[in-house]
């Protein structure tokens, strides 16, 4: 029986209730179960980033509960949430996810000093990471000397330093060519694939929407369609 | 422990912002100090040479002399007067003095003059008045002679070893009169008091207005000025209600006057100079936290709790003004000795006005220790004022707005 990680009910968003009310989200169901592969998809303006950012715990939607693990978030307050982001939820930002004056490796290491994750414990993770992500010759270089592609990769590392329960990643590709996007979809399948880790990330870059097993697509803020049948299906291990 | 070392390379992400910042900061201690400096030292100065340069620190008179300076207005010389005022603390030299005017004649004329008969060795150790002498010797009490101003002297084409005829009026209306040998000459800045001072041992002044015993004044010099007005208060406290005590403030209030303005005119300038600062700070403050506002609020939602922020932000402005302060106090130390050493000159009028009293025309710097550490204080916690600001925008940081393009 798989998990549920993500159990977001009939939220909606909307902005400026009392003048014109904009519904950035509406009626939205989203369900996730462990080790999911999913995009959500849409043109720009449809609510991508209002989704993740309610379900990562950064914005409150205006109605509706979202449960992560069973705690519904919506009801935390906002110095719980910071905490419960540090300790449940990776993110991958779509460009300057890394502190530029820290080295490739601090940048991962810094979110388990937050954590309180011992020294030696951090070495070692911070070792295991960078093979995973294929930049251990890069871990002492700064993100200015890294590519785009490159300081995604250590974005992704930075998500997985905690061990959190899913990543989500809004447009990790916008910025990158095809070459350097498909790497790091490698990467995250290849994660997603050995570590079992969920994932859900926006996208409109079609080569990206034909990696992902399910496509949730958006449009004007409502779920237009949903592949849900076929991601369930994937036999891991 | 890794904040710190993370706030350290966060200052020099921006390189010549953070040489901005301290830069203000090191110029605001450095100013500050000087003028500060400046001003007590031409305060001190300015006091030094008032009190030693006749009126002392404090002086002892008659009830009702301060408004009718007049030999009748003298009191009697009592050793318990002068153990009373000795008994406050901080009491350094009591001098005494008879004061009186008359009139001076040479074999061809007639000129007005002061008469102030002193005890010279006390009177010295309150005016320094023997480095006054130009020529002759300098008196003792027991001495018959009397002291010229060189101005007096000029006036009176009368030179050392001529005699000086005195005549004026005594104590209750005796006649006074006398022929004194001129010992010494005196040389003042003042042209006032150069032109008419005339000074003679007490007991020979005594006798000349016919006050024996008498005196018009004590004057007194204290050990430090700082406690001015508490010694002056002990002082009329143990002395009773017969007498007088006035200090050189009370004696002098042009002077007092002229001080408070001067000083209130430098703190004008020390405001302004601290407003500088202030803006200067806050516009680099507000540039910084505009350029790193995406990245506070990823740092938010990744699970930064603000309070980290805070205190990365807070190590951040501590040690750039803490750089400021310490380069500022260190650069500011040798130029306020240079300054003490080779004080700087004044020029024009106030020149004039101030080699008119005697007093050399210069801005000396005081080198109080107190003065260095109070001004980088105050440039320190302006510094830490200004850094609640950032701290302020991360308390009310929302992450979704903060990394919205
Ligand atoms: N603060 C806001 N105030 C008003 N409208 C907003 C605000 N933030 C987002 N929106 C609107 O919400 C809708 C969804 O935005 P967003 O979630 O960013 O879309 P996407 O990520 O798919 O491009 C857009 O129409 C946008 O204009
Ligand atoms: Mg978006």
């Amino acid at each position: 029986m798989p998990k549920t990680v993500i159990d977001a009910h009939t939220i909606s968003k909307v902005y400026n209730p009392d003048t014109i009310p904009v519904y950035a989200v509406n009626n939205v169901h989203l369900h996730l179960e462990e080790g999911e592969f999913t995009a959500l998809v849409g043109p720009s303006g449809s609510g991508k980033t209002t989704v993740l950012n309610m379900i990562g715990g950064l914005d409150k939607p205006t109605e509706g509960n979202i449960y992560i693990n069973e705690v519904d978030i919506t009801k935390l307050s906002q110095s719980e949430l910071i905490n419960f982001r540090l300790h449940n939820i990776g993110f991958v930002f779509q460009s300057f996810n890394l502190i530029p004056v820290l080295k490739a490796k601090e940048n991962a290491e810094f979110i388990m000093l937050l954590q309180g994750v011992k020294k030696k414990e951090r070495e070692a993770r911070l070792q295991q990471l960078f093979k995973e992500i294929g930049l251990e010759d890069k871990m002492d270089v700064r993100p200015a000397q890294l590519s785009g592609g490159q300081q995604q990769r250590v974005a992704v590392a930075r998500a997985l330093a905690t061990r959190p329960r899913f990543i989500l990643a809004d447009e990790p590709t916008a910025n990158l060519d095809s070459v350097a996007a498909s790497k790091l979809l490698d990467l995250m399948e290849k994660l997603n694939r050995e570590e079992y880790m969920t994932f859900l990330f926006s996208t409109h870059d079609q080569r990206v929407i034909d990696r992902a097993r399910r496509v949730i697509t958006l449009v004007d803020g409502r779920i237009a369609s949903d592949t849900a049948a076929v991601s369930t299906e994937f036999p891991h291990g | 422990m890794w904040i710190i070392k993370l706030a350290w390379k966060n200052l020099w992400r921006n390189r010549s912002r953070t040489l901005i910042s301290v830069a203000a900061v090191f110029f605001a201690v450095l100013l500050s100090t000087i003028a500060e400096s400046l001003k007590q030292g031409v305060f001190e100065n300015l006091v030094k040479n008032v009190v030693s340069f006749y009126t002392g620190y404090i002086q002892v008179h008659k009830m009702g002399y301060q408004q009718e300076q007049l030999l009748d207005n003298s009191f009697e010389e009592d050793s318990r007067v002068k153990d009373a005022i000795q008994s406050a603390t901080n009491i350094r030299v009591i001098a005494p003095r008879l004061e009186g005017f008359a009139l001076a004649s040479s074999e061809a004329l007639t000129k007005g003059c002061l008469i102030i008969g002193v005890d010279p060795a006390f009177e010295n150790e309150i005016t320094g008045l023997r480095a006054r002498l130009v020529t002759g010797v300098f008196l003792n009490n027991r001495d018959t002679g009397v002291m010229l101003s060189e101005g007096l002297a000029k006036r009176l084409k009368i030179s050392l070893q001529d005699t000086v005829v005195l005549i004026g009026q005594g104590y209750h209306g005796a006649t006074a009169a006398g022929k004194y040998p001129v010992k010494g000459l005196l040389r003042f800045g003042s042209p006032q008091l150069n032109d008419k001072l005339l000074y003679m041992p007490l007991p020979v002044a005594q006798d000349f207005f016919s006050a024996q015993q008498l005196i018009t004044s004590y004057v007194v010099s204290l050990h430090t000025d700082k406690e001015l007005n508490q010694t002056a208060m002990q002082v009329s406290k143990q002395i009773g209600d017969q007498y007088e005590v006035m200090t050189w403030e009370e004696l002098l209030p042009d002077i007092k006057q002229h001080i408070q303005t001067d000083s209130n005119n430098m703190k004008v300038v020390q405001g302004v100079l601290y407003l500088l600062i202030f803006f200067g700070i806050f516009s680099t403050l507000l540039m910084m936290m505009l350029e790193r506002k995406f990245e506070m609020g990823m740092l938010v939602a990744i699970g930064m709790k603000k309070s980290k922020l805070v205190q990365l932000f807070l190590t951040e402005s501590v040690l750039t003004v803490l750089i400021g302060c310490i380069a500022g106090l260190i650069a500011s130390i040798p130029l306020v000795y240079y300054l003490k050493k080779y004080p700087i000159k004044i020029g024009g009028e106030t020149a004039k006005a101030y080699e008119r009293f005697g007093f050399e025309a210069i801005f000396p710097t005081s080198t109080s220790s107190s003065i260095f550490l109070s001004q980088a204080l105050a440039v320190l916690i302006i510094g830490l004022v200004l850094s609640l600001y950032p701290v302020y925008k991360v308390i009310r940081l929302n992450p979704v707005t903060a990394m919205k393009k």
